[in-house]
C-alpha cells in the first residue's frame, strides 16, 4: 500500500522533471536574440488594443454550478459502486433512488431553462 | 524468462540486498528506477507517435505521409525534436512567465504520470492503486488544467477565449466521462484498474457497449480532439490557447496531447477491451505487454479516425450534447446496469451476457429514438417564423452551419 504510493509520489517528481528538461536543453542549444517587436503579444498582426485580463462574461456559469452539483453526487456514487457486490437487491434499490434525485435535479435545470446557452 | 521485467526487478533487490542496502531503500531506489524507465519508454513512445500520427492523417486524407528520412519516414519526429529543440524560445513581455513555462510542463508531465497506474500486463504495473480510477479522473483533468492555464498566461486575447471554452468544455464532459467509468467499477467491484482488467473473462464492451460508447466521446472531449477543438479552433481563434509558444513549449503541448490519447486507447482497452488479457497472458506476461499495446494502439487509430472524420461542433452544440444526451444517457445506463446484474447475478453467464448485451442495445435504441423526436420538435421550432432568431428567411434544415477543421499537423 505505501510502496504504490511511493510509486505515485515518485512519478509526479520525475514526469514533470522529464518536461522541464525539455524546456531546459533548448536554453543552452537554441539563439536567444530578444527584441521588443518579437516579444509582442501575437494576435492578428497590428499592435493589439486594450487589457486581456479584463472582467469576461463566461456565459455558462450556470453549466459550472450544476457540474459542482454533480461532481460532488458522484463522487458519493464511488463507495456504493464498490460495495455493489455486498449489496443486496434493496441496497441496490437505494442507490438508484440517490441518482433519481440527482436526475430530478437535472431535469428541473433543464425546465428552468439553465441547459439553454444564450 | 516469461517475465523479464519483475526478473530484473528481484535480481536488483538481490544485487542491494547483498550489498547492505536497508529494505527501505531498497524500495524506494528500484521504485525510482521503475519510473524513469516508465516515463522514459512513455516518452520514447510519444516521439514515435509524431510519426504514426502524421502516417495515418495522410492515408485519411490520400497522401503518403513522411516518407524520406529512414524506412517508411521513421527517422522524421527525431528530425522534428531536433528542430524543435534548436528553435528559439520566445516569451512574450506581457505573459505571466511563471504559469505560461508551468502550463506545457504540466501539459506532457500529467500524460505521463497517467502511465503509472496502467497495467502493461498481469505483473507488470507501476502501482495497483485501489482508488485507480479517481487517481486516472483527477491526473487526466490536470492535464486539461495546463491547457487552461496556457490560455491565461499567455495574455493574448485569442488564447483566453480558448482556455475559456476548455473550461466549459471540461466541465461538461468530466461528468458523463465519470458515470460511465463507474459501471466497470460495479461490475468489477473494485477500483483498482489491475483488478478491472483482471475480473474481464467477458470483456465489458460487450456487457456495457454504452458506457463503452460515453467513454470514448467524453474522453475525445477531454482531451480536446476534434470534433470538440473548439479550445484551439484554427478558423476563428487562429491556434487558441498555444498561439504564443514556440519551440520546445509548443512541441510539449503537442506530445502532451498524443500521448494523452494514446493513454487514453490504453485506458479504454483497459475498461472495456480486457487489457493485456488474451492467450497465454497469465503465464508469459510478456504477452500481455503485446496485447495491451495492440489494443491500446488501435483504440488511439480509432480516436484519430473519429478526430479526421468529423467537421468540429460549435460551443453550444457541445453543451447540448453533453447535458442533454451523454449524462441522461449515462445515469440510465447505470441504472439498468446496476439492476439487471443484480437481477440477473446467479443466472448463467450465457444470459447473464445476453441480458446485459440486450439492456445495453435496447437503451442504444430507446435513446435513438428520443433523439430523433426532441431533433424533429427543435427544427419545427427553428424552421417556424416567429421563433426564428435569423431576420433572413431560410429553409429547415439550412441552419446548420458546420466548420470543416482543416487542421495543418505540426509537428
Amino acid at each position: 500500500m505505501q510502496t504504490d504510493w511511493l510509486y505515485i509520489g515518485i512519478m509526479l517528481v520525475v514526469a514533470p522533471t522529464f518536461a522541464i528538461l525539455a524546456l531546459i536543453i533548448p536554453r543552452i542549444l537554441a539563439p536567444h536574440k530578444p527584441s521588443k517587436l518579437k516579444s509582442e503579444t501575437y494576435e492578428c498582426g497590428i499592435q493589439t488594443v486594450g487589457d486581456t485580463w479584463v472582467q469576461f462574461k463566461a456565459q455558462y456559469y450556470n453549466f459550472a454550478l450544476i457540474f459542482l452539483i454533480f461532481d460532488v453526487e458522484i463522487v458519493f456514487l464511488f463507495p456504493w459502486a464498490i460495495a455493489y457486490r455486498q449489496l443486496p437487491l434493496f441496497g441496490v434499490i437505494e442507490g438508484i433512488l440517490f441518482i433519481l434525485i440527482l436526475v430530478a435535479g437535472l431535469i428541473y435545470a433543464w425546465k428552468k431553462g439553465l441547459l439553454e446557452w444564450s | 524468462m516469461s517475465d523479464p521485467v519483475n526478473f530484473v526487478a528481484n535480481w536488483l533487490k538481490t544485487v542491494f540486498t547483498n550489498w547492505g542496502v536497508s529494505p527501505t531503500w531498497t524500495t524506494i531506489i528500484i521504485s525510482i528506477i521503475g519510473v524513469v524507465v516508465l516515463a522514459g519508454v512513455a516518452l520514447v513512445i510519444d516521439i514515435f507517435l509524431v510519426w504514426v500520427e502524421r502516417k495515418v492523417v495522410a492515408r485519411f486524407q490520400d497522401r503518403l505521409g513522411p516518407n524520406r528520412l529512414g524506412p517508411f519516414g521513421l527517422f522524421q519526429p527525431i528530425a522534428d525534436v531536433i528542430k524543435l529543440l534548436l528553435k528559439e524560445d520566445i516569451t512574450p513581455d506581457k505573459a505571466d512567465k511563471f504559469l505560461f513555462n508551468l502550463a506545457p510542463v504540466l501539459a506532457l508531465g500529467m500524460a505521463i504520470a497517467l502511465w503509472a497506474v496502467v497495467p502493461l500486463a498481469p505483473t507488470v504495473i507501476g502501482s495497483d492503486l485501489n482508488v485507480g480510477v479517481l487517481y486516472i479522473v483527477a491526473i487526466g483533468s490536470i492535464s486539461t488544467l495546463g491547457i487552461i492555464i496556457a490560455g491565461w498566461a499567455s495574455n493574448n486575447k485569442f488564447a483566453l477565449v480558448g482556455a475559456f471554452r476548455m473550461v466549459a468544455q471540461m466541465i461538461s464532459y468530466e461528468i458523463p466521462m465519470v458515470i460511465s467509468l463507474l459501471i466497470p467499477v460495479i461490475l468489477a467491484g473494485s477500483m483498482g484498474i489491475n483488478s478491472i482488467v483482471k475480473s474481464q473473462p467477458v470483456w465489458y464492451i460487450v456487457l456495457a457497449p454504452v458506457a463503452a460508447l460515453i467513454f470514448l466521446i467524453s474522453s475525445q472531449a477531454e482531451l480536446g480532439r476534434a470534433p470538440f477543438d473548439i479550445s484551439e479552433a484554427e478558423s476563428e481563434i487562429v491556434a487558441g490557447f498555444h498561439i504564443e509558444y514556440t519551440g520546445m513549449k509548443f512541441g510539449l503541448f503537442y506530445a502532451g496531447e498524443l500521448l494523452h490519447a494514446l493513454t487514453i486507447g490504453g485506458f479504454f482497452s483497459c475498461f472495456f477491451l480486457g487489457g493485456w488479457r488474451g492467450w497465454g497472458a497469465e503465464t508469459y506476461p510478456i504477452l500481455g505487454i503485446v496485447y495491451f499495446f495492440i489494443k491500446a494502439f488501435f483504440m488511439y487509430w480509432v480516436i484519430m479516425w473519429i478526430k479526421y472524420t468529423f467537421p468540429r461542433i460549435r460551443i453550444d452544440q457541445m453543451l447540448n450534447l453533453n447535458w442533454k444526451f451523454l449524462t441522461p444517457l449515462a445515469l440510465a445506463a447505470l441504472i439498468m446496469t446496476a439492476l439487471l446484474d443484480k437481477i440477473f447475478q446467479n443466472a448463467s453467464s450465457v444470459v447473464y451476457i445476453i441480458v446485459m448485451l440486450g439492456g445495453n442495445l435496447v437503451l442504444l435504441y430507446i435513446a435513438y429514438l428520443v433523439t430523433g423526436i426532441y431533433a424533429r420538435v427543435e427544427r419545427k421550432k427553428v424552421a417556424s417564423p416567429e421563433d426564428n432568431r435569423v431576420n433572413f428567411p431560410i429553409k429547415s434544415g439550412a441552419n446548420i452551419v458546420e466548420t470543416q477543421s482543416s487542421e495543418r499537423v505540426q509537428a
